[in-house]
């Protein structure tokens, strides 16, 4: 309620974690922006992979020596997992759309369900595509 | 707008610790926040040891500090007067057992409130909000000559909607609310305007409906469920939130 009729009120503390604590759905929330905006960046390391690929052989070495070192893996590995998250959260909102799954049991199990689907499925394609 | 930190004035320092009592063996500290309007000093946390075998309910206050400042009535659940941040949650302090909380008790305001004094945090713009859902019965047709009537089947949509006490709860739960309270109405604003829409006796839906086809009033509801979690009464203001988006675009078809 930022700055309605405050006067010089202080605002009462409300930091997730710290003052208010933090519960799964909170946290899936938290992290479906996240896995959004870092999406958003993994796609702009995918361009950057493309241009070297299309300034010729040096400049796509140069890319693909970062790309395919560790800690490109690493970001790589990342991007992978938060886009299988963001994809099941993702359905998971247009179930709770069509009215159902609104039970705190329900978003609960949901909630632990797209954990775990992500887990796997992350692992599944990083298998398959080695 | 996303807010991460409180701003210079509202940061909390630590307060005064008071004795403990003599004799007891029993003993559980409670941290409260504290501020006074009359001092120009930040908000702070004061420490209290309580005897639990000899407490019951407003202990500190009568016996320890009477400065504490809380508002209370009903101590069974009814009034909604009494909701505060207990260990990091909002719930109605005369319902919420303290055997549900372990170690050290922390008790806050509601969460991005401005503060009254101690636990007392300003309602009149959460009041506002729902004043502006129209939370009466809104008719076109004549006053009949004896009451409104209602099926049984219409009577039980009302069920886990009418029991909102307007506590404050759950708005103040939603991080919605604290970044975008100014223009998102929050889940008990929204819960009630569910009430009256589903109301079959309520003749202005498609008005109430109008109201709420805003980008902030009702639509910065993310399904986070801290509302629904968080509710003393058990009640389901997320799942009144999705039936109001659903009925907008139901109304499309």
């Amino acid at each position: 309620m930022a700055d309605v009729n405050r006067g010089n009120r202080p605002l009462s503390p409300f930091m997730l974690g710290k003052d208010y604590r933090l519960q799964l759905n909170s946290a899936l929330s938290l992290a479906h922006r996240i896995t959004g905006i870092g999406m958003a960046l993994a796609a702009v390391m995918t361009v950057f992979w493309f241009l070297g690929l299309a300034y010729g052989p040096e400049s796509f070495r140069t890319v693909d020596d970062l790309v395919t070192s560790w800690i490109g893996g690493l970001v790589l590995l990342g991007s992978v997992a938060a886009l299988w998250f963001h994809l099941l959260n993702g359905v998971r909102h247009l179930v709770w759309d069509t009215g159902h799954g609104l039970e705190i049991e329900q978003t609960d199990l949901s909630g632990k369900a797209i954990l775990a689907a992500t887990a796997v499925l992350t692992l599944l394609t990083w298998i398959l595509s080695y | 707008m996303v807010q991460l930190t409180l701003p210079k004035n509202s940061r909390v320092v630590v307060g005064k610790t008071w004795p403990k009592p003599e004799g007891a063996s029993n003993v559980r500290t409670f941290k409260i926040y504290r501020y006074n309007p009359d001092e120009s000093a930040n908000p702070r946390v004061d420490t209290y040891f309580v005897d639990m075998d000899t407490c019951g309910p407003i202990k500190i206050k009568n016996e320890i500090d009477p400065t504490l400042t809380f508002r209370r009535s009903c101590r069974e659940g009814i009034c909604g007067s009494c909701a505060m941040n207990i260990d990091g949650i909002n719930t109605l302090a005369c319902i919420y057992g303290l055997d549900e909380v372990k170690g050290e008790v922390k008790i806050y305001p509601l969460p991005h409130m401005p503060v009254v004094k101690d636990l007392i945090p300003d309602l009149t713009h959460f009041y506002a909000q729902h004043a502006s859902i129209m939370p009466w019965l809104e008719t076109a047709t004549n006053t009949p000559e004896h009451e409104w009537r209602q099926s049984i089947e219409d009577r039980k949509k009302l069920d886990g909607l009418y029991e909102c006490v307007m506590c404050a709860s759950c708005s103040t739960s939603c991080p919605s609310y604290w970044w975008n309270g100014d223009r998102y109405l929050g889940p008990a604003a929204l819960l009630h305007a569910y009430r009256w829409i589903i109301d079959s006796r309520d003749e202005a839906t498609g008005q109430r409906l109008d109201d709420l086809e805003d980008p902030f009033k009702l639509y910065r509801c993310h399904t986070i469920m801290n509302c629904t979690r968080t509710c003393p009464k058990g009640l389901n203001p997320a799942r009144a939130i999705a039936e109001v988006k659903k009925m907008m675009v139901e109304r499309r078809l």
